[in-house]
This record gives structure tokens, sequence and C-alpha cells, in this order.
């Protein structure tokens, strides 16, 4: 089980408990589905709904950032079949956040789902689930078996004249159903291939209808938010970084594992709840946005603090609260060279320049690591990634490219001397010791 | 002639079928994922035969069924061992040991990323993020069972009870 902590909890106030708090009636003991009862009972406007969701500023917890309530605003009022869908494709490298939320608190992303339903106004919806975490899969199927049995879904939820259900959808192993319109194809029963934008899927969704597409931590903190009111959720944050987040801190920490805080809270903090550094080494880098977010050194990162704004000021992105920690036993071009294969692997290859040009970032970057770098390499790099970014359908092609900018721009004499030298500026035996995997004197 | 739909079980028909009623009634190509993942789970992998068989059942081409097949990793097209390991190497778990517990694994059982011990018992195959990144190492048997924090003594017991 991934270690929690917190300072202010609400995504996590159900998990204290661990595996044994996430059914129906644990939920119901804290607070759960009294804001789905409240609303229906009051029989509260689509207007009212929405407005109260874009007071709280919640921004959307998938990578993007965009504001949730605005989202909502975009569905055109009039149409007769609309959609809610939650992304749990969880994919991202170093984002394992919505796997526990939908481990130790399911139903306040269904709770979550039904309102966004009520807001919208879609009567259909889907969880897509990331393959990989098929036994989340399976208990979110027994989290909706309960809620319909208690009629929180199905017709007429709970005596009102609003009827909405929901199902769940599994992944079978691909990262670009991440992205919403590839993973829309996905529940077509198609590959996930993503679509060209606009049109959006407000307009054109799930079987070319309406639809309202969220990350999992977003549907999870609307019941929250209209508890305790979207300006009470805001100031929990900073202006315009509304609320708690859900971080995701992997890497050389003592306690790996999801941590939920305010948004604004300082790196240094975070890192302190984590445990700090494995075996007290040196901060060397941090990843503080999932894979795709570009690379902070040590010295720049420590002055951060976890927020959409501050993360964006400093050169990268807060992307889904992925925050991989680097210790000084990292080779930079190995730690490089893993993620820009990742790219090359999962590029979905509709667009020349990303299948392409991910194929180059991967092969020039290997070459590097294996001593077979020329001076030229790290121009090529650069022009291949300028060839790549901002002319794709979706946005994998940047996500490929920020990783190799970035580590290229605050590490460049580590590549310089890998290439010189043919070899890692940090030995082999250093970097081998970093993992833990193996006992001190074990072979 | 034989009937395509004799290729799936009685309770494969059946998973099948609770999974096309989750989508409204024109959109049952919507199934098509999880019913060759039960097909996987029937057969051990997916021959071109049992995609077709998958792919007739819902309606659709076979062909379409087949890009579906080929797109995703955790889809065997081929036969695989009776237990498949899948290690995540991608980098937030190679920081916690991933690629050395990939490595640990081969050295164990002799064999490479994408292949299968002589015995039949056991395919390795190499992962990316599984989304549980905090737990690292993991690695997945047979797609669906995550094992966490496999450190050497973990690798060695799992090893020994996948029989
Ligand atoms: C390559 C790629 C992968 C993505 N993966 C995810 C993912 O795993 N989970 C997620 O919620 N959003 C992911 N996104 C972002 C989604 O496209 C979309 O913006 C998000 O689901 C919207 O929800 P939100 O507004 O609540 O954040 C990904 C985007 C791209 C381009
Ligand atoms: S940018 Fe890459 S992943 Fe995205 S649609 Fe184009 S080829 Fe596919
Ligand atoms: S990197 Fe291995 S599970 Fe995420």
């Amino acid at each position: 089980m991934a270690l929690i902590d917190t300072i202010n909890p609400l995504l996590t106030t159900g998990w204290s408990k661990g595996d044994a708090g996430w059914s129906l009636k644990d939920y119901e003991a804290r607070g759960g589905y009294v804001q789905l009862k409240r609303i229906l009972a009051s029989k509260m406007t689509q207007d009212d709904l929405i407005a109260e969701v874009k007071k709280s500023v919640l921004r959307g917890r998938g990578g993007a950032g965009f504001p949730t309530g605005l989202k909502w605003s975009f569905m055109p009022k009039a149409a007769p079949e609309k959609y809610v869908v939650c992304n749990t494709d969880e994919g991202e490298p170093g984002t394992f956040k919505d796997r526990d939320l939908m481990r130790f608190d399911p139903h306040s992303v269904i709770e979550g789902m039904i309102i966004a339903a009520y807001a919208v106004g879609a009567k259909l919806g889907y969880n897509y689930i990331h393959g990989e975490i098929f036994d989340m899969y399976q208990r979110f199927e027994e989290a909706l078996d309960q809620a319909r049995a208690a009629g929180y879904l199905g017709n007429n939820i709970l005596g009102s004249d609003f009827s909405f259900d929901l199902f769940a959808h599994h992944g079978w192993g691909a990262y670009i159903c991440g992205e919403e319109t590839g993973l829309l194809e996905s529940i077509e029963g198609k590959k996930g291939q993503p679509r060209y934008k606009p049109p959006f899927p407000a307009n054109f969704g799930l079987y070319g209808k309406p639809t309202t597409i969220n990350n999992t931590e977003t549907f999870a903190a609307i019941p929250f938010i209209l508890g305790m009111g979207g300006e009470a959720y805001l100031n929990l944050g900073k202006p315009n970084n509304g609320g708690t987040k859900l971080f995701s801190v992997s890497g050389h920490v003592n306690r790996p594992g999801n941590y939920e805080v305010p948004m604004g809270t300082p790196f240094a903090k975070l890192l302190e709840m984590a445990g700090g550094m494995r075996g007290g080494r040196k901060l060397k880098a941090v990843i503080p946005g999932g894979s795709s977010a570009p690379v902070l050194p040590a010295d720049i990162m420590m002055e951060c603090t976890m927020d959409y704004d501050s993360i964006a000021k400093a050169g990268s992105m807060l992307g889904s609260g992925a925050v991989i920690v680097m210790d000084e036993t990292v080779c930079m071009v190995k730690a490089l060279e893993r993620l820009s294969y990742f790219y090359f692997e999962e590029s979905c290859g509709q667009c020349t320049p990303c299948r392409e040009g991910s194929g180059w970032l991967y092969r020039v970057v290997h070459r590097i690591e294996h001593g077979e770098g020329r001076p030229e390499d790290l121009d090529l790099l650069n022009r291949v990634t300028d060839n790549m970014m901002g002319k794709t359908i979706c946005a994998l092609a940047d996500a490929a490219a920020f990783p190799v900018r970035s580590f290229i721009k605050h590490f460049k004499s580590e590549f310089e001397y890998h290439i010189e030298n043919k070899k890692c500026l940090v030995d082999p035996e250093v970097q081998r010791a970093g993992s833990g995997f193996f006992k001190a004197g074990a072979a | 002639m034989t009937n395509q739909n004799d290729m799936l079980s009685p309770e494969a028909i059946k998973k099948i079928d609770r999974e096309v009623a989750k989508y409204p009634a024109d959109q049952k190509q919507s199934a098509v994922m999880a019913a060759l993942v039960i097909a996987q789970d029937e057969k051990g992998w997916l021959s071109k035969e049992t995609i077709a068989a998958v792919a007739g059942y819902l309606g659709m081409a076979p062909i379409a069924a087949y890009e579906v097949a080929s797109f995703y990793n955790m889809y065997d097209l081929q036969p695989v061992g009776k237990y498949k390991l899948t290690v995540c190497t991608n980098l937030p778990c190679a920081l916690s040991g991933g690629v050395h517990a990939a490595d640990y694994v081969k050295e164990k059982l002799g064999i490479d990323f994408n292949e299968t011990t002589a015995d039949g018992r056991f395919t390795l195959k190499e992962g990316e993020c599984m989304g549980a990144c905090g737990d690292a190492p993991v690695m997945l048997v047979n797609n669906k069972r995550m094992c966490s924090f496999m450190l050497p003594e973990q690798i060695d017991k799992l090893l020994a009870e996948c029989k």
C-alpha cells in the first residue's frame, strides 16, 4: 500500500482504514452521497451548480489544469444525448494517485460523476480504467453495484426525475488512451488514436455526442467542494490554484506514496513528508508533474511551491502531480534514455513528426548513453524537438520533446561528458547502489 | 463450416454479454476490448481464429477486432508461458529497482524479455508505467495480478509459487 500523509485531508479522509474503508456504508458514514441528496432534494439548478464549481477554481487534475466549472459550462444545453466520462487511464510515468482513489474511495468518484452528470444533463457515463490495475476495475464494478442497489444510480435517482447510469470500461495497455479523444475512440471499440480538435468533446465526444471528460481526482473533489462551498475550497489553496491536491511522490525518497496537501505547499515540506532523501543522499533533480513535464534541478525545485503557477514560473508543469525525485546516484543520460524509449514505444503513429521524431530522440539519446554519441548530437536532439512541438494531433509529441530539451538544458555538461568520454559521469557502481534493490554486500 | 461461436465457451459468452449490456444497443463494438480479454483468459492467447470469433459475435469485421488486438500491449498474439511476468522498468520504478528486478528475474529464469522458459512456465515482458510507481519494483502476473515491492526475496517467493 502506498503510504499516505496529509496536511489537510479531503480526498484522503476515507483512506485511513486502508482496504477496509472503501465500501458504500463506510462512505455514507463519513458523509458520502449527502451532497447528491441535497442537490436532488433542493432541485438545485444546473447553472447554480456549475457556478459553485467555478467559484472553487478547481482545475482539472489530469494534467492540463483546465478549470472544471468552465469545461462543464461548454456542454450544449439542448442536446438530447450526452455523456460523462472519467479518465482513470493513469499511465503518465510517476502518477499513481487515481489508483489509490479507486482503491480507498471509489464512491467519491461515483458521487462526483453523478453530480457532474446532473450539471451537464447526461444520462450515461463511463469510467475508463487503466488495464494494468484490473483489481481496481473489479472493485469499481462492485462499488457501482452497491450504488445502484442503494438507488444512487439508475432511473429516477432517489425518487427524483433525474436518471443516470454509470459503467466501467477497462484499457489494455496503451498510454495514448489517457489522451481524452484517444480514450473516447477506445470506448468505441477502436484503436486509441486521438482525434483532431476542434471539435472538442463538449460538442463531439463519445459516439459523436456532447461529452464531459474529467480526471478521477477532479470528480472525487466535487462532493467535497459542494460540502464546504466553492469559496472555502478555493481558500484552502491559493488564488487561481484552488483546494488540495494529491501528489504521487516516487523515486529516491524514504517514503514514496501519495500525499494530499493544499495547493501552494512548499516543495521542501512535501519532501519532508515523504521522509526526506533516501539514505540522506543529495537531491539532484525533480520532475514535478509526471514524466512529460520538464525536469528541474534541485536548487530551482527547492524554491518552488506545489501549485500550477509556481511550477510554471520555474519552467515546468504541475501536470498530473507526479513528483519524481532523483538523487546524485542518477545518470541523467540514462534517465532520459528510458523516458525517450517510453514515448517512442507509445506514440500511436498517426503523425509523422511524432512517429519519426520520437524514434530519432530515442536512438540518439541511446547512442550517447552507449558511448557512441557525436559532438553534434545535442544540437540534433534540439532540432528534432523543434520539428515535433505543436505540429501534431495530440500533445504526446510535446510530451516526448519536453524531457529531452529540459534534460539537455539543465544537465548539458553531463551529456557532453558522456559524448567525450563515452561513459557516465556517475560511476556505474554508485548508480547501482542508488535503487536500493541490492542489499549492501549482496550480489 | 464450423460455427465461429463454438470457439467461445458458454461461460465466456455470458461474460461478453454482460459487457455488451453496458453500452447503447447500437454500440456493441464498445465491448470488444473486454471481450478480447475474456477470450484471451480462456484460450491463453489470441489466435486469428479467436479474434475472428470475437468479431463475429459482436458483429464487427475481423480486421477491426484485429486492429484493436494489435494496438493494445496486453493482448498476446503469440502463445505465452503459463505465467506471463511483466516488469515495469520505466524511470520512476527504475529509481527504486525496477530494472534491477527485471535483471534478477532474467538471471533466475535464464531468459530475456519476450522469451519463454523451455518448460513453458514463464514468459517475461518489459512493461511501461502501471500507475503503481510508489510500490516499486512492481510486476504483473498474467495481466491481472499486481505484485508490489518486489525485492529479491519477494521475487524468489513469487517464482516458487508459480508452479
Ligand atoms: C499523451 C497524453 C496522456 C494523457 N494521460 C492522461 C491520464 O492518464 N489521465 C488523465 O486524467 N488525463 C490524461 N491526459 C489529459 C487528458 O487528455 C484530459 O486533458 C483530461 O483527462 C481532462 O480531465 P481534467 O480536466 O479533469 O484534467 C493525457 C493527455 C495526453 C496528451
Ligand atoms: S502526436 Fe503522436 S501520439 Fe498524438 S496523435 Fe500524433 S502520432 Fe499519435
Ligand atoms: S513507473 Fe513503474 S509503475 Fe509507474
